[in-house]
């Protein structure tokens, strides 16, 4: 088995009195493209920061491409790629300036007229960043952090603030990443951005992991299957773990009474409802 | 190396495109010496051995375009792109922060040395001051205060809290030194307080220095006080920028 392209081992991380990672463990193989959903203020940003090296954990350990973030230098620095949750360009530099500047900084960066064409800036390339939209911006963002031609690339939120359609290109981007075998961190407070995009995902909530696995394991497993139907009137739920026993029973009893099990349902609940228990949070 | 050079290029292209940096750090200085020569430029200077106003003015504004490039606009600069977290996205790509940092520096020196070029020209067209013969002299006095200046400035960003606050610190710090330290006029003029602020500023010195090497062809190796000085408050600037420059934007 090849290493693995991350490695965390009950890493902890405290802002004075906030403890802000409480011992997170999980590992990222080569190619995956891993999520890190959780609500604001789980601690993903910091999971990732650390990751790239930004901030010194208070323990636990880390390793990343087979390297300590803290001290790996420019030769580690050019095998990843970061895009920050926030982080302007230069105003007065036009987009395939910037991803020229930013190639620059690498040995061997990738094209930059493809990297402007693959997050469909092509049409702006000679625009100056100040007159893109939020959107665009963050498009080339995401421009910054693959003209290095990263092993892998560190998303913060990589579509936080985008209307629909520009998520679902986004989406469509990050995908097409798997295809170049590039393995992907990606932190996301949307649930369906997880599910769409991640071979599997780690639920955070309050600097621990509540649950870890493919996004169709967290769906099924543990969680109970619910039957509703009526009788007499009355509601009744069933949450169950064997939903095909309950059922025969159900239905068994119900045709040797000769009735109908009034509004039968069954179902199981979805990956939404899951987060929204694990993480604590109510609709928001 | 090669990534030096790379980034100073685009340090170049960002700073003559910032018009409005360009025009407060390098255009205003000129307007200063056009405007403050014309004015009084045939004034002589009873406290200055009756030197001629203009012939006076033209080390005094050297030295203001010396503070405004390499120390004032290179900590807004600096400022602006700690706190919009461009410092920041830098850090994780494979450019060296000493590369980094020396481009910004050298990238000021390069603006500063146009605009002494820009002045020495403008003086001799307009008022008649003869071209400095102690070139060599010259050219090691300001690279002196351009490292000295530029230390003080990255210096300077340590203590400066938001981007928002850059220019008004830096303006609060570097508009009142230009003044006392007799950039448009002699302090031998000014109130007893004021020429003792004087004694103790940095610019004063690097004035006082250039003033005597292009007027007075003295030779920097004379000037033991000045490039001392200079030098001092240069080290106190490289001082606080190794032990507190930041490159992540304050935490909210």
């Amino acid at each position: 088995m090849t290493l693995p392209a991350v490695a965390v081992t009950d890493l902890r991380k405290s802002y004075g009195q906030l403890e802000a990672l409480r011992g997170v463990t999980f590992e990222i193989q080569q190619g995956e493209v891993f999520g890190l959903l959780g609500p604001n203020g789980a601690g993903k940003t910091t999971t990732v920061e650390v990751l790239e090296g930004y901030r010194a954990p208070d323990g636990g350990s880390v390793s990343v491409l087979g390297a300590d973030p803290q001290q790996a230098g420019s030769a580690w620095r050019e095998r990843i790629g970061i895009v920050l949750q926030s982080s302007a360009m230069y105003p007065n530099l036009t987009v395939r300036e910037h991803v020229a500047l930013f190639a620059g900084y690498f040995s061997k960066p990738r094209n930059v007229g493809e990297v402007v064409e693959l997050v469909g800036l092509a049409e702006k390339q000679n625009a100056r960043v100040k007159t893109l939209s939020g959107g665009q911006q963050r498009r080339l963002d995401l421009a910054l952090g693959l003209v290095g031609d990263p092993e892998i690339l560190f998303l913060d939120e990589p579509t936080t603030g985008f209307d629909p359609a520009a998520r679902r290109a986004a989406w469509d981007m990050i995908r097409s990443l798997r295809e170049l075998g590039k393995t992907v961190l990606l932190t996301t407070h949307y649930l369906d951005e997880a599910e769409q995009l991640s071979d599997r995902v780690a639920v955070l909530r309050e600097g621990r992991i509540v649950a870890l696995g493919k996004p169709s394991e967290l769906t099924g497993g543990s969680v109970a299957t619910e039957i509703r139907y009526r009788r007499d009137g009355q509601e009744v739920l069933i949450e169950t773990h064997e939903p095909t026993k309950v059922l025969n029973e159900l239905t068994g009893e119900a045709l040797a009474r000769g009735v109908e099990l009034e509004g039968l349902l069954v179902r199981r609940p979805t990956l939404e409802e899951i987060y929204l228990e694990l993480t604590g949070s109510t609709e928001e | 190396m090669r990534l030096l050079l790379h980034q100073l290029r685009n340090e170049q292209r960002l700073y003559w495109r910032s018009h409005e940096l360009a025009f407060f750090t390098f255009l205003f200085p000129v307007l200063i010496f056009v405007l403050l020569g014309s004015v009084y430029g045939n004034d002589k200077i009873k406290s200055e051995h009756h030197i001629k106003g203009s012939h006076y003015l033209l080390a005094g504004i050297l030295g203001y375009g010396l503070a405004s490039t390499a120390f004032a606009g290179l900590a807004i600069i600096l400022v602006i792109r700690r706190e919009s977290a461009i410092l920041k996205r830098l850090r994780g790509t494979p450019l060296p922060a000493w590369a980094y940092i020396a481009s910004t520096v050298i990238s000021a020196i390069i603006v500063y040395a146009i605009e002494v070029i820009v002045l020495v020209a403008l003086a001799r067209v307009l008022f008649g001051v003869p071209f400095p013969s102690k070139v060599l002299s010259l050219v090691l006095a300001l690279l002196l205060g351009a490292f000295a200046f530029a230390a003080m400035g990255i210096g300077l960003t340590t203590a400066i809290r938001s981007a928002e606050g850059s220019s008004a610190v830096v303006n609060a710090v570097y508009l009142p030194m230009g003044f006392i330290s007799g950039s448009f006029w002699s302090p031998h003029a000014y109130p007893r307080f004021l020429e003792v602020i004087a004694d103790i500023l940095p610019l004063t010195y690097f004035i006082r220095m250039t003033r005597d090497i292009v007027l007075h062809n003295t030779e920097i190796w004379n000037e033991g006080t000045a490039v001392g000085v200079i030098a001092a408050w240069g080290a106190v600037g490289l001082f606080f920028a190794l032990r507190r420059f930041r490159w992540e934007p304050r935490e909210t």
